[in-house]
């Protein structure tokens, strides 16, 4: 066991990280963004607009991450769409995080009972105060967790984008492997600074929660 | 012109009639108490009034506004109508103060410097002015309760509607809830009741509406009623809510 | 080139053997150890408590790509020996499956009501009899739809052995695909055969869940 001879690649290491959370937020971004729209259709009258999101969920859930990177990496492109590794992980990962997303968030709404949106309503609040003021805070607060949670699988699920060369932490691995051939050394470090930055976001996420939610929780 | 005229008012749910040709009179000050058996239609008239439901035939008219859940101004009309409810329906998430200035403040009722001040007052009036930093899951049931019924005061409403207030309340507290609306009472707020409270019922109200079947069955001032019940029905309810 | 052909579709099928095998020894050595975890996890014993914790949060902050190479670069630097690889990635899954489940069960442990253990006890049952006959049914019953969902997770998972060079189904799909330069078609296949065997399991999931909410 020698992890001398990677101490020169710290560089790279730093930027596949840097890559590796580019990717992470930006899936998380988009994938969020999925995931109102869709929780919204679901909720919305659209009978075939709801059945269209149910059908995305079930695709995306049921199928591994990977084979949806490998599909919209390999495949896109005799669609004539040829996007490149980062764009293209990008993609595949943001509709993987929205198909977690939509559900997450519905379930938050769904959480807050009717009679809270009621109790608004007598106050004389429009419909969009009583969402903004009596819904959505509870309702985030209880999608947290969850929320939070699938990020941080996100961020690790992140790694498989080096399947199709894309330039983060994962594939930075490979690279330094090729060059070294000190795979267990490589992999054990690449290791180390995920779980680095698992714990960073969880962290941050529990200090984030605690100073946004801190009304008593229901005894 | 009575404050809220109540006409023939019909409502079905699915196949089951729960208001079949409901007529009613609420004069402005006037204390009502509907009572009557669960499934007699009376909490269902309630929601009915602040147009949380809406009629199937016949009219409800609120100072000589006719009320239904598409109306036009139905926030404001919900404005001058407070309802309280049976299980508080406080906002977790937010202090007793915001509580009660949140809606004051949306509707441009008050302005921000006012706030606070409106919240001690109408705190002030349920006896909890040392509560208004308090979050509503610190506090007890009838607690909780008069901060609601504090939350529709600050809306300062032509017309209350309580809705079962004491019934998830622990005996001990439902006590200071009452006394809390009996002060309300004496202050000449219109109040329409639906409740369980019988002794509440006999001290407080001007008039008892007793409902039965989806119908107002009988009704008068509370001492004719409890006294001399016209009809075997009342007679039979008033003995077993003793 | 070559046109994609009966062969291809029959390689498929066939790979899809290494990713049955993958999952029936994750769960046949990750749910004891998963069970074991749990109940570390609810010990008396604070030490034990955090011992359990550590590990699981650790295998849950790591990729399962990280966890695989790992051990599969690892074991022989540790061992000394040449360890087979599907013996090494089968430590990986084990782990990635015992952690997991773990956490789940020691969820639906904890979602038993303490009275429930001292009702055991007034009844004179010792520890071991109140989690065997009174807590560890409940437990079971609250937590069959995340473990039911979560094996959706590990049978997706299996189709990283593929990076590693097993032919998995995952694997078995990029070698048609660059045989018949049919990815569209081929991919496809693929993930229509990972749908066909994880919506089930989905659905499975859900019902049950939608089962407890109703019972409560």
């Amino acid at each position: 066991m020698n992890f001398l001879p990677l101490w020169r690649y710290q560089n790279q290491l730093i930027d596949g990280a840097i890559v590796t959370l580019e990717l992470t937020v930006i899936a998380a971004l988009f994938g969020l963004l999925i995931g109102i729209a869709g929780a919204v259709a679901l909720k919305g009258r659209i009978k075939s607009l709801r059945w269209l999101v149910r059908g995305y969920i079930e695709l995306f859930r049921n199928t591994p991450s990977l084979i949806q990177i490998f599909i919209v990496f390999f495949v896109l492109p005799t669609f004539g769409l040829k996007l490149p590794a980062f764009e293209a992980a990008s993609v595949a990962l943001s509709l993987y995080f929205g198909a977690y997303s939509v559900e997450i968030i519905r379930s938050g709404l769904d959480s807050i009972p009717n009679s809270q949106v009621e109790a608004g309503h007598c106050l004389g609040l429009s419909g969009w105060q009583v969402f903004r003021h009596i819904v959505l805070p509870p309702a985030l607060r209880n999608a947290y967790p969850a929320v939070t949670s699938q990020f941080v699988l996100l961020l690790l699920g992140t790694s498989l984008a080096s399947q199709v060369a894309a330039d983060e932490l994962f594939h930075v691995a490979g690279f330094i492997e090729s060059r070294t051939y000190r795979s267990f050394e490589v992999y054990a470090v690449i290791c180390v600074v995920y779980f680095a930055m698992a714990m960073s976001f969880k962290a941050l996420f529990a200090l984030v929660g605690a100073a946004a939610f801190r009304w008593p929780r229901r005894r | 012109m009575a404050l809220v005229e109540i006409r023939d008012v019909h409502k079905k749910f699915g196949r089951v009639d729960v208001l079949k040709g409901v007529s009613l009179d609420v004069e402005e000050g006037e204390i009502v108490t509907i009572i009557g058996r669960s499934g007699s239609g009376k909490s269902t008239l309630l929601r009915c009034i602040n147009a949380l439901e809406s009629v199937d035939a016949g009219e409800i008219r609120v100072e000589g506004q006719k009320v239904y859940a598409g109306m036009p101004d139905l926030k404001k009309f919900r404005q001058h109508v407070g309802i309280v409810f049976q299980a508080f329906n406080l906002f977790p998430h937010l202090k007793v103060e915001r509580n009660i200035t949140l809606a004051p403040l949306l509707t441009g009722r008050i302005d921000k410097a006012k706030a606070r001040a409106l919240a001690l007052d109408v705190l002030t009036r349920v006896g909890l002015a040392d509560k208004i930093d308090a979050w509503p899951e610190q506090l007890s049931g009838g607690q909780q309760q008069r901060v609601a019924i504090a939350r529709c005061l600050a809306m300062a409403p032509h017309l209350m509607l309580f809705d079962e207030v004491t019934s998830a309340l622990d005996p001990e507290l439902v006590g200071e809830v009452l006394k809390v609306m009996e002060a309300m009472a004496k202050q000449g707020m219109t109040m329409i009741l639906v409740t369980h409270e019988m002794g509440f019922a006999r001290n407080v109200a001007d008039r008892i509406v007793f409902m039965h079947q989806g119908r107002v069955w009988e009704q008068g001032p509370p001492a004719k009623l409890f006294a001399n019940p016209e009809t075997s029905e009342l007679a039979s309810f008033i003995a077993s809510a003793k | 080139m070559r046109s994609f052909s009966l062969i291809d579709l029959v390689s498929l099928f066939a790979a899809l053997r290494w990713t049955v095998v993958l999952v029936v020894l994750a769960l046949a050595f990750g749910a004891p150890l998963a069970l074991g975890l749990a109940m570390g996890r609810i010990s008396r014993f604070a030490g034990l408590r955090w011992a359990m914790a550590g590990i699981i949060q650790v295998v849950q902050s790591v990729p399962l790509l990280g966890l695989l190479f790992f051990f599969y670069f690892g074991m022989p630097v540790f061992l000394g020996i040449h360890v087979p690889a599907l013996v090494a990635v089968t430590v990986a899954y084990t782990l990635y499956t015992a952690a997991f489940l773990g956490e789940i069960w020691r969820g639906g442990l904890e979602a038993v009501k303490l009275a429930q253990w001292e009702a055991g006890s007034c009844l004179g049952l010792s520890l071991w009899q109140q989690f065997r006959h009174i807590i560890a049914p409940q437990a079971l019953r609250l937590s069959l739809p995340p473990t039911v969902g979560f094996l959706v997770q590990l049978i997706k998972g299996t189709s990283l052995a593929s990076i590693l060079g097993f032919v998995e189904l995952a694997r078995a799909g990029q070698v048609v695909s660059a045989a018949t330069f049919q990815p569209l078609l081929t991919y496809a296949l693929v993930a229509a055969i990972y749908f066909a065997l994880c919506l089930p399991l989905t659905l499975w999931s859900r019902s049950l869940e939608a089962r407890l909410d109703g019972s409560r």
